[in-house]
């Protein structure tokens, strides 16, 4: 179980804004995460990952307090290894895809598995520089696996692949998450992207 | 004509080089993190070598590390270590005029890599210090490489400085920009010039190595 009750100031076009996010998710659940553009979504997923600090709140996971600004306490990143997608994929661009998985993991056999799974067997030495737009989206996701996570926060990470490769992928990803017990938060725009991938929603908004 | 200025400016450039490359990359990457009153303070001071008249520099270094008071006659007393008119003393001076030309290029292009490079690291359980060494390094590469030909190139240019604080002592501070001054003044043209066009030669060939392994980025070494 996830527990999330945070509350973070941001700075947005029509001046200040509160983001309240007050949930909790159980473990295992696919959550689609909706709302307008600019509404905080992406700063909402990085608050969880320990990138981003909010003004005041608690976050559990599996009763394990990730952080509370009563108490004094924020778990760091490193601690945290939450699995994130990043929007714009954070590669490393002096890394091939297959160091892109051996930085995350020690473990050649789960590397291989992720490879098979993003079909990104044959391109294993490329840099990403000479990876299409889909296969560097592909990697992130594998990068974010890589680590084993026990939670998965994807910031649109569907958004640049064919209808064809991401109906396979969704499968190979659904199956993959239940066998990891994942919980997994997914920000998208797009409300049919997720069909048949989430078992829940949450809308995110803002307060003057 | 003798060789040893031309061996001793390198020497110290090679030298001054390396001190560099070990102050400013974890330097570089602090500045690059934020930004603070102090760091402010500290690139405004970092900056200073870049506009100062070297000379001044040198007579404050000078002033300094005088033996007969304050910080140079502690080290002297204390520790028998003399700055002044010593080939130490050259380092220590060069290592502060050409601090702005290691950590300008290296501070810039950290600060250009995405914040998300060093984040996606950090998800992934890395410390800071192995983001650093295995992400955000290799991918400066050539403002790297730009930052320490320049510094190279540039403490062997050094000449108002190390005048200042080394003198003129065959072997010990007599460095080839000092040797054309001093071969000038003894109107001997001949020696003049051959140390002149050893180090234009040097100097050159540097700064084509650097247009020539940054072409691939487009990026001049003064960008």
């Amino acid at each position: 179980m996830i527990s999330i009750n945070i509350e973070k100031k941001l700075r947005a076009y029509s001046g200040q804004q509160w983001l309240k996010v007050n949930r909790e998710f159980a473990t295992g659940s696919i959550t689609k995460i909706y709302g307008p553009s600019g509404v905080g979504k992406t700063t909402f997923l990085k608050m969880i990952a320990g990138l981003v600090q909010p003004e005041k709140g608690i976050i559990k996971v599996d009763e394990v307090t990730w952080l509370d600004t009563s108490a004094n306490i924020t778990l760091s990143p490193q601690k945290r290894m939450a699995g994130f997608v990043f929007q714009n994929y954070a590669l490393f661009p002096n890394m091939t895809v297959r160091q892109h998985l051996e930085y995350a993991i020690d473990d050649t056999q789960w590397i291989n598995k992720l490879l098979t799974i993003g079909k990104l067997e044959t391109l294993s030495t490329h840099k990403p520089d000479h990876l299409s737009g889909g296969q560097q989206q592909r990697l992130a996701i594998l990068r974010a696996l890589a680590i084993k996570p026990k939670l998965l926060l994807m910031d649109e990470p569907f958004s640049a692949l064919d209808p064809k490769m991401k109906t396979a992928l969704i499968v190979e990803l659904k199956l993959l998450f239940a066998e990891l017990k994942l919980t997994v938060l997914i920000v998208s725009h797009n409300p049919m992207e997720l069909e048949g991938l989430c078992d829940g929603e949450m809308e995110v908004d803002t307060e003057g | 004509m003798e060789l040893s200025p031309i061996w001793l400016t390198l020497k110290l450039a090679g030298i001054t080089t390396l001190i560099l490359l070990a102050i400013c990359l974890p330097l570089a990457w602090w500045l690059s993190k934020g930004r603070s009153l102090i760091k402010i303070i500290i690139e405004a001071v970092i900056t200073m070598p870049l506009v100062l008249p070297p000379s001044v520099l040198g007579f404050y270094l000078l002033l300094a590390f005088s033996p007969q008071h304050g910080v140079g006659k502690w080290l002297h007393d204390v520790f028998d270590i003399q700055f002044v008119f010593s080939f130490p003393g050259l380092v220590l001076a060069s290592v502060i005029y050409s601090l702005p030309f290691m950590i300008g290029p290296v501070k810039s292009a950290l600060q250009q890599l995405p914040p998300s490079l060093a984040q996606a690291s950090y998800t992934l359980g890395k410390t800071e210090r192995q983001t650093f060494m295995r992400v955000l390094l290799p991918n400066i590469k050539p403002s790297l490489f730009t930052a320490i030909v320049l510094t190279f190139a540039h403490t062997l240019g050094e000449f108002g400085v190390v005048l200042m604080i080394g003198g003129n002592i065959p072997n010990v501070t007599r460095v080839a920009s000092i040797a054309v001054y001093d071969s000038v003044e003894n109107m001997d043209y001949g020696t003049a010039n051959a140390y002149s066009l050893i180090l234009f030669c040097i100097t050159f060939v540097m700064v084509m190595g650097v247009f020539i392994f940054n072409k691939a980025h487009a990026k001049s070494p003064l960008e």
